[in-house]
């Protein structure tokens, strides 16, 4: 498989909120990207593996994010649905440039 | 004379509630020694079940302290077993070579696990239940291991197995017989427990012998008498118990299954005692406590010589301690062909009801799903009442009286300790007890499986009336031990001023809070401070952050303000332009009299904000929602007041207001009611000269008909009386509590005490007006802030470049 990269320039650091979540639309993807306290940029699909909740609305709390629409726990780091829920949303490779950020798609 | 010399061999829960009792009796009496094999303080065996649930840590389950032993002059040797009893000579020797002398002597050294002789019972990995080793162990286990097999579908093992589940393990329970619990429950409630259980993810191999435990070193799996096999990494066995009664036949002391005692509990040789589960009394052993502490009661009469009819054998009852599973049965189970039975199937509810009845008296019962009848049916049993008088009491039940209410003083409340409604009444008035932890101490309810608990909390609360305050200590969320006004205390104390602040300084178990706390503490601190507190967007719910709905496909609705449920023209107008400009998906009434416009794009909200030109509903908001109104006296031929006049007064005074969970209000101008007062926060009626406030209605989720608080003359007064009732309720209810539930749990009687105190009323007012001075309208405010307009409703539509 050809493995190349694309490289979305989405927004400047200091102009994302922090603890909050941003929708950006690239394509036909919708992503959630979230500033976490600790400064760290993330990127997950914006669409909980539940029934679809936009993540990008939910709750943040430390690495987390609770779904807006029936609370479940998400990782915002590895994607991962906490227990006693199950499933995984796709999570995206965030670049920081200075005060530029990108994310990175796969082809 | 010097003290008379007494040892207790076993430490564990018989052995030390007859030392209990006897010191109740005679506190300076005795010179007591007490041998324990297990290196602990006499620690409660029940709550092993729960430490393996994950509810409680072994650190809480000790009944007696080592404070305890000291401060009544006990001499405790833990961790060290009694090897000999020299009967002639009266002393006995501990393996440790230590030799005491005794004039009485007391045999409690309980029970071993029964382990079935299977090939490879003594491989690694293979435990009982029984004492803290077996819990750790299987703690242990859990961590390393996935696969757990449970030998046994009785109490025991059902309990272990939940408790493997909770702890990460795959567990399969395997069981001889066609149904669980056999020899407590009938077929019925066994199939409906296993079903119950299997939906928990429990599996069962039923009607499965096992023959052999395989593996070389540890286990690896079971075969079974069928050739079927099972592959597994812990094997923990619950068959059964067999009394521990080696010491005393070694010694020459009368033995049968287990040691031999009369009504006094005393054995065959004199001055010394058997007690708990090595006791054989009437042929009978026991395995659950309450007979066990009903015997230590005899033993101690005997060895302070006191009068007692002794003992004289137990009707049994047995509860399942799985949380989500209510199973209880008591005394007789199965019909014969002189018993009749009263059986209910609620399949909808899933519950199940058996009450077995021989002339005319009750002989048993099993009870699944709802199992608050236990104790009564036990005491019923015990007392030999009529069915008839069981069915009485049934049906006033169903008049709405309360279950402890309708008890009679001689009914058990706790199973375990055999502690009547009676005693707890009187020990609750006599000592001025007022917490569950209070009843406990003075009078053992619920010191032992717990189950009773809610039932000691009804009669509190029914005992002391509104005095008594529910949920005494009911933390705000696992990230933190603390209540609601500890925490409220301390924001207070500390001078706190944002959410994070707050779980530093309190020490919240995780770093930024969860879903449940973050909103509660944003409240409490706005409702603390309201003038200088900077409401946080990240700690609100999406709704009340985006100022609209959030529905299932991620779009928004939006509700104007319509005061009082009244619109003109010109707004009707706008809201079918708007319709029409951002294509909304449909216009619907809502049940609080306005006009929805739902499916709009969060990026198109602020400017259909700006094109209605309207004030937010708030339909989103923990705050003040619909003030719904009759038609009233300008229209209406029944109508004595102006209902749509104060319903307006109402909504844009209060309007804005943070409450700790919504509110709705409710204003008509006759008992007619056509705005349906009775099931709202707030519901004013309008009569000739007065109007009438009605609170802590609902009309949602948990039906609750309002109660009247007060009545008034004049409009200016029922704003002031709904002012001091909703500020009340802002500063003392839970954060998501609905006025309802708020209403139910501190009693009417005490908030009409509060707002008819014309001081606290002015001052509560005072408090709400500084409160509502920081309102700002937030569609128009959102409008005029651009920072939010790109943070929170702006979509980012980036392009690729590629790399
Ligand atoms: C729009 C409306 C239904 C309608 O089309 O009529 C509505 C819609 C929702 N209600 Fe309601 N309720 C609506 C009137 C009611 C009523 C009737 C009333 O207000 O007269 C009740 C029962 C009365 C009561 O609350 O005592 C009602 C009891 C609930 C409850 C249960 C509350 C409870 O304490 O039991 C919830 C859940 C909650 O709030 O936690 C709820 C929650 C909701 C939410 C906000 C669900 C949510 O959290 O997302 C719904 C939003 C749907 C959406 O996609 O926009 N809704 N809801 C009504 C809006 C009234 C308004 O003009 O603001
Ligand atoms: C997991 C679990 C859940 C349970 N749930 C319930 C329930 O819900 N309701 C209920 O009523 N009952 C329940 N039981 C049963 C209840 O715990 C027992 O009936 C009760 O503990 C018996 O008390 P005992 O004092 O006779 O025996 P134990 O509590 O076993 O005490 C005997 C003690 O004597 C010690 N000992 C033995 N030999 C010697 C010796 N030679 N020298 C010194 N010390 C010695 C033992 O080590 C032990 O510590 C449960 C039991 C378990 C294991
Ligand atoms: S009753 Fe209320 S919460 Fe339930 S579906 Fe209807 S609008 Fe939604
Ligand atoms: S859609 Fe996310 S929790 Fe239900």
């Amino acid at each position: 498989m050809e493995n190349t990269l694309r490289k979305v320039f989405i927004g400047k650091v200091d102009e994302m909120p922090l603890r909050l979540g941003k929708t950006i639309v690239i394509d036909d993807k919708e992503i959630a990207v979230f500033k976490l306290a600790n400064g760290d940029i993330r990127a997950i699909q914006n669409r909980c593996p539940h029934k679809g909740g936009v993540l990008a609305e939910g709750m943040v709390s430390g690495e987390h994010v609770f779904c807006p629409m029936h609370d479940w726990k998400i990782s915002i780091v590895d994607g991962q649905v906490q227990a006693p829920d199950e499933g995984c949303v796709e999570t995206y490779k965030v670049e920081v440039d200075q005060n530029n950020v990108y994310i990175n798609l796969a082809n | 004379m010097g003290k008379q010399k007494l040892i207790l061999i076993g430490n564990g829960m018989a052995g030390v509630r007859a030392i209990e009792e006897i010191l109740k009796l005679l506190p300076d009496q005795f010179d007591i020694t007490v041998f324990g094999k297990e290196p602990y303080p006499n620690y409660n065996r029940i709550q092993l079940s729960k430490v393996l649930q994950g509810d409680t840590e072994i650190s809480d389950i000790t009944i007696n302290e080592w404070e305890w032993y000291e401060e009544n002059n006990i001499r405790l040797y833990p961790g060290e077993t009694v090897t000999t009893i020299n009967k002639k000579e009266k002393f006995v020797e501990t393996d440790k070579g230590r030799k005491e002398e005794y004039d009485y002597l007391i045999i409690a050294t309980g029970s071993n696990p029964f382990m079935i002789p299977l090939p490879g019972v003594d491989k690694e990995g293979v435990t009982a239940f029984r004492d803290i080793k077996d819990c750790e162990k299987m703690i242990e286990y859990s961590n390393k291991y996935k696969r757990a097999a449970v030998i046994g579908g009785g109490l025991l093992g059902l309990e272990a197995a939940r408790g493997l589940l909770n702890l990460g393990m795959e567990v399969d329970v395997i069981h001889i017989s066609d149904y669980l619990m056999e020899r407590q429950l009938d077929k019925a409630a066994g199939k409906l427990l296993q079903k119950e259980l299997e939906a928990q993810g429990m599996k069962f191999l039923l009607e499965k012998e096992t023959v052999e435990i395989t593996g070389k070193n540890r286990v690896t799996g079971l075969k079974f008498k069928d050739g079927g096999k099972i592959p597994a990494d812990l094997v923990v066995m619950a068959v059964g118990i067999k009394p521990n009664v080696q010491l005393a036949a070694d010694n020459g002391i009368e033995v049968n299954r287990g040691i031999v005692v009369n009504d006094y509990m005393e054995t065959s040789e004199a001055n010394i005692f058997a007690v708990g589960e090595c006791a054989e009394h009437d042929q009978m052993v026991y395995g659950l406590v309450a007979p066990l502490y009903e015997q230590g009661q005899a033993l101690a009469k005997r060895i302070c010589g006191m009068n007692h009819q002794g003992y004289k054998g137990s009707v049994l009852s047995t509860q399942l301690k799985v949380s989500g599973v209510d199973v209880f049965s008591t005394g007789q189970i199965n019909e014969t062909n002189v018993t009749k039975s009263i059986k209910v199937f609620d399949e909808w509810r899933g519950t199940y009801k058996k009450i077995l009845v021989e002339d005319e008296k009750i002989t048993g019962a099993v009870l699944f799903g709802d199992t608050q009848e236990g104790n009564r049916l036990l005491s019923l049993i015990k007392q030999k009442a009529n069915i008839e008088e069981y069915l009485e009491s049934e049906s006033s039940e169903d008049s709405g009286e309360s279950l402890v209410a309708s008890m009679s003083d001689e009914e058990l409340i706790c199973g375990c300790n055999g502690v009547t409604k009676g005693t707890i009444v009187e020990a609750i008035n006599a000592k001025g007890l007022s917490t569950v932890d209070e009843v406990k101490g003075a009078t053992n309810a619920s010191r032992s499986c717990g189950t009773c608990k809610s039932l000691v909390s009804d009669l509190l609360e029914h005992t002391l009336g509104d005095a008594f305050e529910a949920d005494q200590k009911e933390s705000i969320c696992t990230c933190t031990e603390l209540s609601r006004d500890e925490v409220i205390a301390e924001i207070k104390e500390k001078g706190l001023t944002h959410t994070r602040e707050v779980m530093h300084v309190l020490e919240w178990k995780t770093e930024e809070g969860c879903s449940k706390c973050k909103p509660a503490l944003n409240y409490y601190l706005g409702m603390v401070n309201p003038t200088e507190y900077e409401d946080e967007k990240e700690s609100r719910f999406v709704n009340e952050r985006m100022h609209a709905n959030i529905q299932n496909n991620g779009t928004y609705s939006v509700v104007p303000r319509m005061y009082g449920g009244v619109t003109n023209s010109d707004d009707l107008r706008k809201i079918a332009d708007v319709a029409d400009k951002y294509e909304v998906g449909m216009i619907k009434l809502t049940g609080g009299q306005r006009i929805d416009l739902l499916g709009v794009k969060k990026e198109d909200l602020p400017s259909v904000w700006k094109d209605l030109d309207m004030p937010s509903g708030h339909a989103y908001a923990k705050s003040v929602r619909t003030v719904k109104t009759c038609v009233g006296a300008n229209f209406c031929r029944f109508g004595t007041q102006d209902s749509v006049g104060m319903g307006i007064q109402i909504e844009k005074k209060f309007e804005g207001l943070n409450t700790p969970h919504k509110v709705k209000m409710g204003v008509s101008a006759c008992p007619r009611n056509c705005a349906e007062g009775g099931v709202k926060d707030v519901g004013v009626i309008g009569l000739d000269g007065t109007w009438e406030i009605h609170v802590g209605g609902n009309g949602g989720t948990e039906l609750r008909q309002a109660e009247l608080l007060t009545k008034v003359k004049t409009e200016e007064e029922v704003l002031e009386y709904i002012g001091a009732y909703l500020q009340y309720y802002r500063e003392n209810a839970k954060y998501l509590e609905r006025t309802s539930a708020w209403v139910e749990r501190v009693g009417i009687a005490h908030v009409q005490e509060v707002v008819e105190d014309q001081f606290l009323r002015n001052e509560l007012n005072e408090r709400l007006d500084e409160a509502l001075s920081v309102y700002k309208e937030p569609w128009n405010e959102t409008n005029n802030d651009e920072t939010v307009l790109k943070d929170l409703f702006e979509k980012v539509h980036a392009t690729a470049i590629s790399k």
